[in-house]
């Protein structure tokens, strides 16, 4: 190598920038590396212990790291029916169901709200921004909730989250960035709003509706404040519920919470429970960080 | 004539009108409507009577919060503790990341770093909690470790006086790594011929740093500040309520839990209502006064006036 071609080496930018030096660079992997461990250790010993035989558990005080072998009672356990099973079908039900809802209100609203010739525009853009500077007050909502009929209802769950101010204006800085001579082509072929919005609008947008559709599918499925709030029988009480109950505040999960006569250690039995709740996330999760990043931006930039 | 007109504009407006509906009524039934029932702060609520039909009493409700209740002055200030710990250590956390991410040579390394680091933001309150218990409670991992080596144990949870330091490493451990998204989005704006200018001129890394790269961050931060600064009298309210049975309501309460606990579990109704209404005009108040103090400062804050 001749000096200059390492100079020029030494000089190389990164971003522009500088290289950084070597001993910058090894200190920085250092607590990347220590980062990404405090994230990742405890998913693998929360797993790990899920599946780990009873004994092995006991013996231990707890949680392990390492499985001796693979054991799934406790998955046997809480799935074959009992309180677990009946909250998993209810967070099931309320993130599919409010899911479509929420993404179907929220494009319809945010596609009316890119056409000119919607009466009221400026107003509703109003409401809908306004409405991300304030909340109305927990006991406010009860009263509205409970004036609604809706206390102890699964649609408690889901209408009064269905309509995200944030998420609709993603969708609408999305559908008014669509190329618009399609558009207006087929607002001159005739077709209707409906139309528009079904054969051309929502089509073109697959990618933004699926990153906010499990978007909204995510915050169901992680909902504790409504069921909180509104959800008083323990039959309707979803998975989060039922994780405070039994994970957080350590209450015994006993026979009678289970259709399964076997009962494994409570810490396996915790585990598996938390695994049942995360998996779900950690499946859709390679999608949404990919996508969302740029749809964040969107909404922090033009809200 | 005119009315033709008016209706034929009507019928050409009337699908679009369908499509916003729906959209519209939630946001008024859920956003708006609830607004009205801020009356009963006003008014002693008896839920058998009714919103309208219970008593007027004034400004009644609002004299526990002039008299300096001993309950609410130890929500509020244990609030403004939590925001103030949370502006000045979870804050910066991911500003640090976002430019050790950016400056990272293999890419490769850096996506993986995000990838990771993103997760926990998915995952919801009760899940953290309970990861935390797992790992720092009294019968956690950690404990057992030490308890195994004959080293002395401690419990971060259920300790009144830790309770500030687990909460903001909670909070840093669930969003620190998805608070560098945007940043990250800014910093890779940034015009890099300003880089290679500064190189030329003899700036080392850190006067590049200095004079280029943080000047680049400064709106997104005040930015998210002021955003921040609207949300000081709210400090999370899922995770702390899951905590409170742990470490007892003196250490843990903040105004949103004094409200739910107050209103819905005690019942004292109009009472828990009256400080919910003065922290959110307080805080609307703060999102505008921020906002006008950002524009004194040449930014564009949230929005232009």
């Amino acid at each position: 190598m001749t000096n200059a071609t390492r100079h020029a080496r030494r000089n190389t930018l990164i971003n522009g920038q500088q290289r950084p030096s070597p001993l910058f660079g090894v200190v920085k992997l250092l607590v990347f590396a220590v980062a990404c461990a405090l994230v990742l250790v405890p998913f693998v010993a929360i797993i790990a212990t899920s599946l780990a035989p009873s004994a092995q558990v006991t013996n231990s005080g707890g949680m392990v790291l390492w499985p001796e072998r693979l054991d799934i009672t406790a998955y046997q356990a809480i799935l074959s029916g009992g309180v677990v099973t009946r909250a998993l079908g209810v967070s099931g039900i309320v993130t599919i169901v409010g899911a479509v809802l929420s993404l179907t209100v929220s494009s319809m609203l945010a596609y009316a709200l890119t056409r000119s010739a919607l009466p009221g525009r400026r107003l509703i853009t109003m409401l809908l921004i306004f409405s991300l500077f304030f909340n109305p007050g927990i006991i406010p909502m009860y009263l509205a909730v409970q004036q609604f009929g809706l206390l102890d209802s699964l649609a408690a769950l889901i209408v009064p989250t269905c309509l995200n101010a944030f998420n609709v204006i993603v969708l609408r800085a999305f559908f008014s960035n669509l190329p618009t001579d399609v558009l207006e082509a087929a607002e001159i072929d005739g077709a209707s709003e409906f139309t528009m919005l079904a054969r051309i609008v929502l089509p073109l947008s697959k990618a933004a509706l699926a990153v906010i559709g499990l978007f909204y599918a995510v915050g169901y499925w992680n909902a504790f404040f409504s069921a909180l709030l509104y959800i008083n029988d323990p039959k309707l009480w979803p998975l989060q519920l039922v994780l405070r109950s039994y994970v957080t505040n350590d209450n015994q999960i006993g026979a009678a919470d289970l259709a399964s006569g076997i009962l494994p250690a409570q810490v396996t039995l915790q585990m598996a429970i938390l695994v049942v709740s995360i998996v779900p996330i950690v499946c859709v999760y390679p999608f949404l960080q990919r996508h969302f990043a740029k749809g964040a931006l969107t909404g922090a930039v033009k809200g | 004539m005119n009315s033709t007109k008016r209706a034929a504009r009507l019928r050409r407006s009337a699908p679009l009108l369908a499509l916003a509906a729906p959209g519209v009524l939630l946001l008024l039934a859920f956003q708006y409507y609830p607004l009205v029932g801020n009356v009963i702060a006003f008014k002693d609520y008896l839920p058998f009577v009714g919103v309208w039909e219970s008593p007027w009493v004034g400004l009644e409700n609002f004299e526990l919060i002039a008299r300096g209740d001993h309950r609410f002055v130890n929500a509020l200030t244990n609030t403004l503790i939590i925001t103030l710990v949370q502006v000045l250590l979870v804050f910066p956390v991911p500003i640090a990341l976002a430019l050790a991410l950016n400056s990272m040579v293999s890419e490769r390394i850096k996506r993986i770093v995000q990838s990771v680091l993103y997760l926990p933001h998915f995952l919801s309150w009760v899940i953290v909690v309970a990861v935390f218990q797992q790992f720092l409670g009294g019968a956690g991992m950690i404990n057992n470790f030490l308890r195994a080596n004959d080293l002395d144990t401690f419990s971060l949870i259920g300790n009144a006086d830790l309770f500030i330091p687990l909460v903001t490493s909670q909070l840093i451990w669930k969003d620190a790594g998805w608070a560098t998204i945007l940043f990250l989005a800014v910093l890779s704006q940034i015009d890099t011929t300003l880089y290679e200018a500064s190189t030329m001129d003899g700036a080392g890394r850190f006067r590049q740093m200095w004079h280029i790269t943080l000047p680049a961050l400064k709106g997104i931060v005040i930015l998210l500040l002021i955003l921040r600064l609207g949300d000081a009298l709210s400090v999370g309210f899922e995770q702390i309520i899951l905590q409170q049975p742990a470490v007892g309501i003196e250490a843990s309460e903040v105004l949103d839990t004094y409200v739910y606990n107050v209103g819905i579990v005690d019942g004292s109704w109009s009472e828990a209502t009256a400080v919910g209404l003065v922290k959110g005009i307080v805080s609307v108040l703060l999102v505008l006064g921020a906002n006008k103090l950002a524009h004194l400062f040449g930014e564009d804050g949230l929005y232009r006036s």
